[in-house]
């Protein structure tokens, strides 16, 4: 059963029917999906949720698309972790990660990618297509050989070798581009005026696929016993992530499923590549594209498709905006794995780093609950870490050679 | 000296479905204006109420965005391409 009623662009709120459509075609603006908030409301409750999948298809009635035909590798309800050693390290209080690491291809993107294609798939595509930093490679390469259709994925010539290997696997066109992501955006811009019977995810079905965000808020919430947190704390690179989960607790509340509860929303960027931190720290109300130059290559989007409505919820919600440095990113992805256990990839990085120095600044605050979503999965992006760490010692396997070689602290 | 602009396919039914129009000028904004000269309609598009680009309208001078340029006032030589290309994509 749909709830949407239709789309509409965000910037003049002209009417769309929901079918495949990039942008606004008077302002090349970008389209909302619109719901039925009533019939919504009066149907959807806490129990009808609880009684579905243990996935993002467990939200469907508050989603674009939905089941029988969803393309599902088993995305989303990720653990909700309570996080007190690093809570301490960072002086807060309450502290939850969420754990997006554990995803199918191991990224957070594997909610929108499942969303995008089973409403491709609804609108009779056969063929998927993306430009992509990596992890929305990897996650559209996999769904598309679930769902039986044909990929065609497009990278930047320089991602991490395992980005490049969880792609390839699938066994779809993979085009490596000689240029940064925001070429290989632009060229897949043109290619999808070329090519509109291709289902180019972040592009023509772009409207679908961001809703897919909205389950990181939904399950956020759900997980805390149907409460929506003080603080969350989230990584930018298109700023689609950022603005949908304030999206999905709004969405919550307006349905009736939790209490409206106001939600401060931070954003995290690397210093390589900071439009929209810069665009904060500037008090500046247009985002300037740059080049990007960073280790945190899946949040490398100098021209920021949804910076603007991420400045905007970030400065509307009471929360701020960082950039951290590489070397940050890199403290912050040993820091995460030493004290909670979990191996996130650059932009998991950057987002504890943030989350570190806004604590630092008093600004994500000791008593405020706070959620920081760890998007990605550590074991894409080994280049980053694997300089700085190692073996403690080698030695030859003999009970002489550990005395000699090795102290161990208990 | 004639400018090749490559239109998306949003503003297509302004050329009457062509994909590229020759127009000439000096600057992008030059360019663009002529656009609009020979195919009403284009400025309202392109253009907000202070003359400025849209937001969500991304230009191109062969392969470079001209915010990274000098924005309208860009000068164009002999034989570069200006692309309109609709920016909310990616990510």
């Amino acid at each position: 059963m749909s709830y949407v009623s239709g789309l509409r662009c965000l910037e003049c709120s002209r009417p769309y029917p929901a079918e495949a459509l990039q942008v606004c075609d008077y302002c090349f603006g970008p389209l909302e999906v619109v719901y039925d908030t009533e019939r919504l409301s009066a149907s959807v409750s806490r129990a009808s949720i609880a009684a579905g999948p243990p996935s993002i298809w467990r939200y469907a009635d508050l989603l674009p698309a939905a089941p029988p035909g969803n393309v599902d590798l088993g995305a989303g309800w990720t653990p909700l972790v309570r996080a007190d050693r690093l809570a301490a390290e960072l002086g807060l209080g309450e502290l939850w990660l969420k754990n997006d690491t554990v995803n199918p291809t191991g990224s957070f993107k594997d909610r929108v990618v499942s969303v995008a294609l089973t409403k491709a798939r609804e609108l009779g595509f056969k063929v998927a297509a993306c430009p992509s930093t990596g992890n929305l490679a990897n996650s559209v390469a996999a769904h598309a050989a679930r769902a039986g259709m044909r990929a065609v994925i497009f990278i930047p010539h320089d991602l991490e070798q395992a980005k490049v290997a969880m792609t390839a696997v699938y066994g779809g066109a993979l085009i490596a581009v000689e240029g940064n992501y925001d070429d290989v955006n632009r060229l897949c811009s043109e290619l999808a005026d070329q090519y509109p019977t291709w289902a180019f995810v972040n592009i023509n079905l772009r409207v679908y696929y961001s809703e897919g965000s909205k389950t990181l808020a939904f399950e956020t919430a759900e997980q805390l016993g149907w409460q929506a947190p003080d603080h969350v704390v989230v990584p930018v690179a298109s700023g689609s992530q950022l603005t949908k989960i304030a999206a999905g607790f709004q969405q919550l509340a307006a349905v009736g499923l939790i209490d409206e509860h106001p939600v401060r929303v931070s954003g995290a960027q690397a210093l390589g590549c900071s439009p929209v931190a810069t665009a904060f720290a500037e008090g500046w109300d247009v985002v300037k594209p740059v080049k990007p130059d960073t280790i945190a290559k899946s949040l490398a989007i100098g021209n920021p498709a949804d910076g603007i409505y991420a400045l905007d919820t970030v400065r509307s919600s009471g929360g701020a905006m960082a950039a951290v440095t590489d070397d940050e990113v890199i403290d912050a992805i040993r820091l995460l794995a030493r004290t909670e256990g979990i191996f996130a990839e650059t932009a998991g990085g950057v987002t504890i780093a943030t989350l570190a120095k806004l604590a630092g600044q008093g600004i994500v605050r000791a008593d405020e609950r706070v959620v920081a979503y760890v998007s990605g999965n550590g074991l894409k992006t080994i280049e980053a870490i694997s300089s700085v760490v190692g073996p403690t010692a080698t030695i030859k396997p003999t009970l002489e050679a550990f005395a000699a070689g090795v102290t161990i602290e208990e | 000296m004639a400018t090749t602009v490559r239109i998306p396919t949003q503003l297509r039914q302004l050329t009457t479905g062509a994909a590229a129009v020759q127009v000439e000028g000096s600057t992008v904004g030059d360019v663009l204006k002529a656009l609009d000269a020979a195919h009403a309609g284009f400025a309202d598009r392109l253009f907000d109420d202070a003359g400025n680009l849209r937001r969500f309208v991304n230009v191109f001078l062969d392969d470079e965005d001209v915010r990274f340029l000098d924005n309208l006032e860009t000068p164009v030589a002999d034989r570069q391409v200006i692309s309109i290309v609709p920016a909310v994509a990616g990510g």
